[in-house]
């Protein structure tokens, strides 16, 4: 018998160890699986690579993990964003490390991991500084950047409707990342806004094939990052 | 008192509306943060453009009435959205698909630096203590097939932000196809910085008297 539901946040993350690649979906506040984040906070897993686009906002998701020292390298495309003050500080006073990736690069680095694909060429980046000692490669008049694929240990990703078998879909731009993240990663946890029968979700519109997940978590009302972060609160509460 | 001010070069919306003139009927559109956005408003009557946001909507609308904002539809910008009728969503891959695959067909975006030859900068000043972000924008200006840049035409301390090289890390080389600034509007050509409108009141010589590149008429 299939069953990838877990029971709580906190059994969804407890394997995640020290030193661990881990991916977490996201735009801004759209599709962030706060709840998984704050789990992983309270779990205690430190020394993480963290590949996001963004870095968090306030002192809540994120960039609590972030605040909280337990991220030493960020891998992102825009670590800047409104009410964004943890990563800053931490990066100027060089206590985190920043790999800063084209937005559309991070995204085919993370499919390519998922697909079983090394590395690739795009003409992203050529002749900009973040080119810099890469290998370079001209096909047809066009010169190229050779890019890495990224594999991670763990995703944590947030979706609208899960069944027992981990086949998700969405809800509008909270997709974002969430789809390629889970190919990317050994391990995918996912929290749900619902969980449903198999067979609830038309197979047309699986976004996710449950192959690629394996913890699924149902948290019913998630938290939104903009409205925890007016009310100015921190995590841990 | 009342200071007689005459009117020099064209204003933000005007700005804008130049841009909007330049996008054909029927285009796909990724606008960039900023100034770039306010092109929406302005498309001419009887003209449909369809707008991809990088965040993975294609058919992005009108911002949402107040109240009726969802913190998970949003633009690039990270504000809230609308979908048109016909609107689909998507991730990041696909996203990237359309815009490095040249499938878009116009991208506006703002400039810190454009060069003679079009390239240009506008992610990072390079100093030392800037947080880098870059964003979508190498990966735009590297597969959408016309990049059309918005920006004032001096920094705030008068500096012209059209040079002969480009001091800040570039975006993309040669990639901008016209400039639209508050002064003038400049197509990027082989043979350099051409001038093909000027603003009200703006006569050549004093446009290139802000201008740090050899412009030609």
């Amino acid at each position: 018998m299939i069953n990838k539901i877990v029971k709580s946040v906190a059994e969804a993350v407890k394997d995640i160890h020290d030193g661990a690649t881990i991916m977490i979906g996201g735009f801004g506040e759209a599709g962030s699986p706060i709840e998984l984040i704050h789990a992983l906070i309270d779990q205690g897993a430190k020394n993480l690579t963290v590949v996001s686009n963004n870095t968090g906002s306030g002192n809540v998701g994120l960039a609590a993990l972030i605040e909280q020292k337990r991220v030493k390298k960020m891998i992102c495309s825009f670590p800047r964003t409104a009410n964004s003050t943890v990563f800053p500080e931490l990066y100027n006073a060089g206590e985190i490390e920043l790999e800063l990736v084209p937005q559309g690069t991070l995204a085919e680095r993370i499919r390519a991991g998922g697909a079983g694909i090394p590395a690739f060429y795009t003409p992203a980046s050529v002749n900009t500084p973040l080119a810099d000692g890469k290998e370079s490669r001209n096909f047809d008049g066009v010169e190229y950047v050779l890019e890495r694929g990224i594999k991670a240990d763990f995703s944590l990703v947030k979706c609208a409707q899960a069944d027992c078998y981990g086949n998700l879909t969405y809800h509008a731009t909270a997709r974002n990342f969430g789809p390629i993240m889970c190919t990317a990663a050994k391990t995918a946890i996912v929290q749900t806004k619902k969980v449903v029968d198999a067979g609830d979700i038309d197979p047309e519109i699986v976004v996710t094939p449950g192959i690629f997940v394996k913890h699924i978590v149902e948290v019913t009302n998630p938290a939104n990052e903009s409205e925890l972060v007016a009310q100015k609160l921190k995590y841990p509460w | 008192m009342v200071e007689n001010k005459i009117k020099i070069g064209w204003g933000k919306t005007e700005m804008a509306q130049k841009v909007a003139q330049d996008i054909p009927d029927g285009s796909y559109v990724n606008l960039g943060i900023g100034m770039p956005e306010m092109v929406a408003d302005f498309v001419p009557e009887g003209r449909e453009l369809i707008y991809q946001t990088e965040n993975g909507l294609l058919g992005m609308g009108a911002v949402p009435e107040a109240g009726k904002e969802d913190p998970e539809l949003i633009n690039a910008g990270k504000k809230p959205v609308t979908t048109i009728p016909g609107a689909s969503f998507f991730h990041h891959a696909d996203s990237f698909t359309m815009i490095r695959g040249g499938h878009i067909d116009v991208c506006v975006l703002g400039a810190m630096q454009i060069s003679k030859d079009g390239d240009l900068a506008n992610w990072s000043t390079g100093a030392a203590n800037a947080i880098p972000a870059v964003g979508g924008a190498m990966d735009l200006v590297a597969g959408v097939k016309r990049i059309l840049v918005i920006t004032q035409h001096n920094t705030k301390d008068g500096s012209s932000k059209i040079v002969n090289q480009c001091s800040y890390p570039l975006t993309g080389k040669g990639v901008v196809e016209t400039i639209y600034t508050n002064l003038a509007i400049i197509d990027v050509k082989k043979e350099g910085l051409k001038v093909r409108e000027m603003g009200p009141n703006v006569d050549f010589e004093y446009l290139q008297e802000r201008t740090e590149v050899q412009l030609f008429q």
